[in-house]
């Protein structure tokens, strides 16, 4: 977001107090953990490329909270923003990622023969099936920062390295400024395109997919709400073939970059870079749409997404509400586990729900196929 | 907006080429007149409190045009915004102020006893009468730029000046931040409240960050003089009042702003001024003045006249719908106001919207009774 260069230390005559946001009124990650002492410690540092620690939080200060969801509050603006704001973030990672501390690593695993079963959820019930993460591309600043010069740069790699896959990955990109308003409404119903920002809470710059052919099931976006967003999807219920395809089209993008000396931000403790703290790790997110019209209705069907370890939202993504019993059902956790162990967590919590389902319109109790905490 | 130190320089690593933005498909003033070259020689620039060249133009950017106005696509971060980037504002200027040259010298005449007439507009047609003001402090920051500790600031000095304001001017400060919902949507329903911020115009601008720490309403308790602090500008200052008496209005809206700046000269914060530009407010289309002086008027014949347009550009008025800028009229009621804001005075402004009105409305009475109105077409003022 921003460009000048002595704003910040004009606001350096103000004291700490008079510069402190208000944050009575708020419900994020970040009014919970930022206090008037972090924020006079942290107000006069920058990052390299000039990201402020009011940068990382305006968007919390702007959006007080969500009815919906417990939102994260802050973002990062390149990748030193989580060493050089650490005070304020470590506690909002260990909070949103259930107790995971400064010390702890992280696991990456995306070898798709990892995953136990998955091909076979019952397609009367799921309608479709996705796995997404997201990728920096290192030296580059984030989103919420890059310029117009950056950005485009990110677009520049991101088109050559994709223009490079073959077989079934081979595909094109459709920059979003020369799309049609019809073509991006048809994208947007098609679930392949992210709607144009009316979340608050993102910041949407542009976008591209790419697909090959006819067959639309591995997308990539450019410069949404990170460097890269990389999707595999398809109707029905094989988990398994999706998440095969993302490993080994995410492991491809990964050497295509490598070869043209850019690596993807990645580190021990953190795994995977990304914009928004939620997505710290595995950046992955996994799962289906699938028809639940009864099983959301039952009192403990919040409690079982709990203990599945899975989150529900609107068939829309982030910030949407379901629509016909249809509910988006996904991995809640993002690090402190491997891809693979959070795929595998849907593929069995969603086959449990289809059960629990079928119970329920047969009229049956499902008392006895209540789950453990995971 | 921006609050970094460094990202300008950085910037500065790409060729402009790769950093011009793509203006291909916008139509507002900016894009008008931002070139490649300009771009190019402004880029490293800054202003001492840090506004740079891409902080004056990201919201025509990201906006890039709008149905019913020509939109002016930059903003200023602070007074010096004006001169560190006169090779784009100027040209903006020119062409948004009706041809006003980088020479030209600006009058202001807050004398309400020059103005002729305007106590007599007819009240069944002319429901409300209204004349507003921006106002920048010296010293500080515009909304587009300031940190929340220079908006509190302004806050500040701004209630205390208008705590000691008395007679018929005094009055209460309301911070929105206290304010109930309730409260909120009477004081919008009364047209006295400004929106919270949905337009991208003033979004991109970066205006509502931070809402609502340190906005707020001030307002007598006749409900007639209000004054907004810290929403497009420092302040608004704002008269007005049921029917047709625009007299009225502007003589109150004279004598509570002479009043208000005294109290701040006090307190060495005058208002940013200059010769050239007249009163400097965040967006270059409200320089000059600043003023808006309208009525809310019934023309449902009137504006589905064929000539309702030219008349108005002859007349130097603009219409907007009854929700102020950016919204649709409702019911054949128009929002009728003087379209200039530099280049004449504020006295000068308030008789165009007066004589302007008085005749509009006698075109209305005519066409009701269904007869012509081409005699009384104007001349181009």
């Amino acid at each position: 977001m921003p460009f000048g260069n002595t704003h910040n230390q004009l606001k350096m005559n103000y004291i700490a107090e008079q510069e402190y946001p208000d944050l009575s009124q708020h419900n994020n990650h970040m009014a919970k953990v930022l206090t008037l002492e972090m924020y006079a410690n942290l107000r006069d540092k920058q990052t390299p490329s000039g990201f402020t620690v009011d940068d990382v939080i305006q968007t919390g200060v702007d959006n007080p909270g969500h009815p919906f969801i417990m939102t994260v509050g802050c973002v990062a603006g390149d990748e030193e923003t989580y060493e050089v704001f650490k005070d304020l973030l470590d506690p909002i990672i260990e909070d949103r990622h259930g107790g995971y501390k400064p010390t702890d690593k992280h696991k990456t695993d995306l070898n798709p023969d990892n995953l136990q079963g998955g091909d076979d959820l019952d397609p009367n019930y799921v309608l479709s099936s996705r796995v997404r993460t997201g990728r920096s591309i290192r030296s580059f600043c984030l989103p919420p920062h890059c310029s117009r010069g950056e950005r485009r740069a990110i677009e520049g790699l991101s088109v050559e390295a994709l223009g490079a896959l073959d077989g079934d990955l081979k595909g094109k990109y459709y920059a979003l400024k020369d799309m049609t308003e019809e073509e991006q409404q048809q994208l947007i119903d098609d679930h392949f395109l992210f709607d144009k920002p009316v979340s608050p809470l993102l910041l949407a710059s542009g976008m591209a997919r790419d697909w090959p052919d006819d067959n639309k099931t591995f997308l990539v976006w450019v410069n949404e709400e990170d460097h890269l967003r990389v999707i595999s999807m398809q109707k029905g219920g094989n988990m398994k073939e999706v998440f095969t395809r993302f490993c080994t089209g995410l492991t491809k993008i990964e050497e295509l970059f490598k070869e043209k000396g850019h690596e993807f931000m990645w580190n021990e403790h953190l795994g995977y870079v990304l914009t928004c703290p939620s997505n710290l790790g595995t950046g992955l997110r996994g799962g289906v749409h699938v028809k639940l019209p009864n099983l959301s209705k039952h009192e403990k069907f919040s409690e079982i997404l709990k203990r599945l370890r899975l989150q529900k939202r609107g068939t829309g993504g982030v910030d949407t509400a379901a629509v016909g019993g249809v509910f988006d059902i996904s991995n809640a956790d993002r690090l402190g586990f491997s891809e693979v162990e959070l795929v595998q967590m849907v593929v069995d919590g969603v086959k449990l729900l289809v059960e629990m389902e079928k119970r329920l319109e047969a009229g049956q109790s499902i008392n006895d196929l209540m789950p453990e905490q995971k | 907006m921006p609050f970094g130190n460094t990202h300008n320089n950085f910037k500065l690593n790409y060729s402009v080429e790769d950093e011009f933005p793509d203006l291909t498909k916008h139509n507002n003033h900016m894009a008008k007149v931002l070139t490649q070259e300009m771009y190019a020689k402004l880029r490293d620039k800054q202003t001492p409190t840090g506004f740079t060249v891409d902080d004056v133009i990201q919201t025509g950017v990201d906006n890039p045009g709008h149905p019913f106005i020509m939109t002016v696509g930059c903003v200023a971060g602070d007074e010096e915004s004006y001169e560190v980037f006169k090779d784009l504002l100027d040209p903006v200027i020119s062409d948004r102020h009706g041809g006003y040259k980088a020479t030209d010298k600006h009058k202001t005449d807050l004398n309400f006893e020059n103005l002729k007439g305007g106590d007599d507009l007819d009240p069944n047609y002319v429901l409300s009468s209204r004349v507003r003001t921006g106002r920048s402090i010296k010293g500080y920051a515009l909304p587009p730029h300031n940190s929340r500790g220079e908006r509190r600031a302004v806050e500040k000095l701004s209630v205390e000046a208008l705590n000691s304001l008395d007679g018929e001017f005094k009055g209460k400060y309301y911070p929105l931040k206290s304010m109930t919902d309730a409260e909120q949507e009477q004081l919008i329903a009364d047209h006295f409240l400004f929106d919270k911020p949905v337009s991208p115009l003033l979004l991109g601008a970066g205006m509502a960050r931070d809402w609502p720490d340190a906005r707020g309403i001030w307002h007598n308790e006749n409900k007639t003089f209000l004054v907004w602090v810290n929403e497009e500008d420092h302040l608004r200052v704002i008269s007005m009042q049921k029917g047709g008496n625009m007299k009225e209005v502007f003589k109150r809206f004279c004598v509570g702003l002479q009043r208000i700046e005294e109290i701040f000269k006090k307190h060495n914060h005058g208002f940013m001024w200059n010769q050239h530009l007249g009163f400097i407010l965040t967006c270059p289309s409200n320089l000059g003045t600043g003023l808006r002086g309208g009525v809310h008027v019934k023309l449902p014949k009137l504006s589905t006249h064929a000539k309702f347009e030219e008349i108005l550009n002859r007349l130097r008025l603009q219409k907007r719908g009854t929700g102020g800028v950016d919204t649709a009229s409702v019911g054949g009621v128009f929002d009728i106001s003087n379209a200039d804001r530099i280049g004449s005075s504020e006295v000068d402004q308030v008789q165009c919207v007066v004589d302007g009105v008085k005749l509009m409305v006698e075109m209305e009475k005519k066409l009701e009774k269904g007869e012509s109105i081409d005699s009384m077409i104007p001349a181009q003022k």
